[in-house]
């Protein structure tokens, strides 16, 4: 298969949770599709080099750089992104200082969210080194830190999901 | 621009070939983590043509034989994170990988790309060059196995032709009693390294047990010979200038953006003689 300039190409793929086919420019990144085509504008361009993680999304369930995936290489894969997440689900994180500006908030969920419903990787990782690809110029990280930690613990605290 | 997706190995060969044969530059895209940053300002790029191996799943997995770890061309660094039998068999495969980017580059981003990329500054070369690993490379006509440790001919040039895809990377499985990776840089996460270096030593008697190798100090990844050729030897040194005589002849580090040559040929000799302090008291 392939696909030249100017002519779309199809793309099918699970976003948050639902089929779709989209019809892109194979030069079209998965950040651009999300916000431009589809009208998901939560995923942020802040860098568009892989280094500030506002345009995280997570892929077939882990964080990814939608700035650095061409959409064309979604196909049969799942993206997931901040549009798929309640607020109101985030408990101890809306209360902690972790967002501020909010530039960065729609990647750090993300992150958030992964390290959330995977517990295994505390076992291995540290909540900075997990976050460490989410850069935040307002909160000092502390928040953002204290926030997912009182969120994961308080599953632990409830005997959840661990 | 012209993405081309193939299925197969084979079918990804066959269109390489035909672009070789015809002159057209068909560029493998893998994580894309080197070659998609800042794209839309790269338009040059975009009249170029791609090859997304994304499809091949042949390329993916991450087998265990016997005598190696094979990491498929698709393999990424957080593949080998997540795999508990790499951090206990080939440590430094585990320790880079954790020190690649951050998590969302670790993701997306895989071990053939670091080689094929040739950047003197990757940071998965010099850990699976100390192991010793091979690079599986197919075309049309065939396969072979290159060692890592010959695959680069100069300034992010190497022995790949246009028309080979990595395939895999093959890492012997050898017993090994000094393994030591180190990666400075101005942050721990999201850092170009300055100076790095990966030792190991094969355990056992023998000669030739001694890997030295160094990244962001020379036009490629290099193996510090020299150094190896000392350490061999059961030279006793006893400051971090006992290395310097060696790393003079194995390493040519420049003043770029990131450091000095002076500031990399001293961190690098403290490197070595502090790890090896700490990994192998015999040494010094
Ligand atoms: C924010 C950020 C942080 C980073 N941090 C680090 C770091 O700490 N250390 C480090 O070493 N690197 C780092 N990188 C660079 C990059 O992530 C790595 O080099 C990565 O391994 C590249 O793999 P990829 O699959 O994304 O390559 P791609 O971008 O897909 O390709 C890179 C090159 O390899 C070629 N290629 C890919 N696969 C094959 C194949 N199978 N056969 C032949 N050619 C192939 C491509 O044609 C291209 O030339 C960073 C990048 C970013 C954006
Ligand atoms: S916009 Fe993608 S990482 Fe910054
Ligand atoms: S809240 Fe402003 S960048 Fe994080």
């Amino acid at each position: 298969m392939a696909c030249e300039d100017g002519r779309a190409m199809e793309v099918r793929l699970t976003l948050n949770g639902k089929p779709v086919r989209v019809e892109v420019d194979p030069r079209e990144r998965l950040l651009d599709t999300l916000r431009y085509r589809l009208g998901l504008t939560g995923s942020k361009e802040g860098c568009g080099e892989g280094e500030c993680g506002a345009c995280t999304v997570l892929m077939d369930g882990v964080p990814a750089n939608s700035c650095l995936v061409l959409t064309a290489q979604c196909r049969g894969r799942s993206v997931r992104t901040i549009e798929s997440v309640d607020a109101k689900a985030l408990g101890p994180m809306l209360a902690s200082g972790a967002t501020q500006c909010g530039a960065c908030t729609p990647g750090v969920v993300m992150t958030a969210l992964w390290v959330k419903e995977n517990p295994g990787l505390r076992d291995s990782h540290t909540l900075r080194e997990l976050m460490a690809g989410n850069l935040c110029r307002c909160t000092g990280y502390d928040g953002i830190i204290d926030g997912l930690h009182a969120w994961v613990e308080s599953d632990a605290r409830s005997g959840g999901a661990a | 621009m012209k993405v081309h997706a193939p299925a197969t190995v084979n079918e990804a060969c066959e269109m390489l070939a035909r672009a070789a044969a015809e002159g057209r530059t068909l560029r493998p895209l893998a994580g894309g983590t080197d070659l998609l940053v800042h794209w839309p300002s790269k338009s040059a790029a975009h009249e170029g043509e791609y090859l997304d191996l994304s499809g091949v799943s042949e390329l993916r997995p991450l087998v265990w034989r016997d005598d190696a770890l094979v990491l498929g061309a698709l393999t990424t660094y957080w593949d080998v994170v997540r795999e508990a039998r790499v951090a206990a068999e080939l440590p430094l495969l585990n320790a880079a990988a954790r020190q690649v980017g951050a998590v969302q580059i670790q993701s997306r981003g895989t071990w053939a790309g670091n080689i094929a990329n040739a950047s003197p500054a990757a940071d998965g070369v010099p850990v699976l060059m100390a192991y010793d690993a091979g690079v599986a490379l197919r075309s049309s006509g065939g396969e072979r196995v290159v060692p890592l440790s010959a695959f680069y001919t100069g300034y992010r040039a190497s022995v790949r032709r246009p028309d080979e895809l990595i395939t895999a990377i093959e890492v012997p499985i050898r017993s090994r009693d000094v393994a030591v990776f180190h990666k400075v840089g101005p942050r721990r996460a999201q850092a170009i390294t300055k100076i790095g270096v990966a030792i190991t030593r094969l355990a056992g008697s023998g000669a030739d047990r001694w890997r030295i190798v160094a990244n962001s100090v020379a036009p490629t990844v290099v193996r510090c010979r020299e150094v190896e050729r000392l350490l061999d030897s059961g030279a006793r040194i006893t400051s971090a200038g006992g290395f310097m005589p060696a790393l003079q002849a194995d390493i040519s580090p420049i003043d770029d953006i990131r450091s000095t040559a002076a500031y990399r040929r001293t961190v690098m000799g403290r490197l070595l003689y502090h790890s090896l302090l700490g990994a192998c008291s015999s040494v010094v």
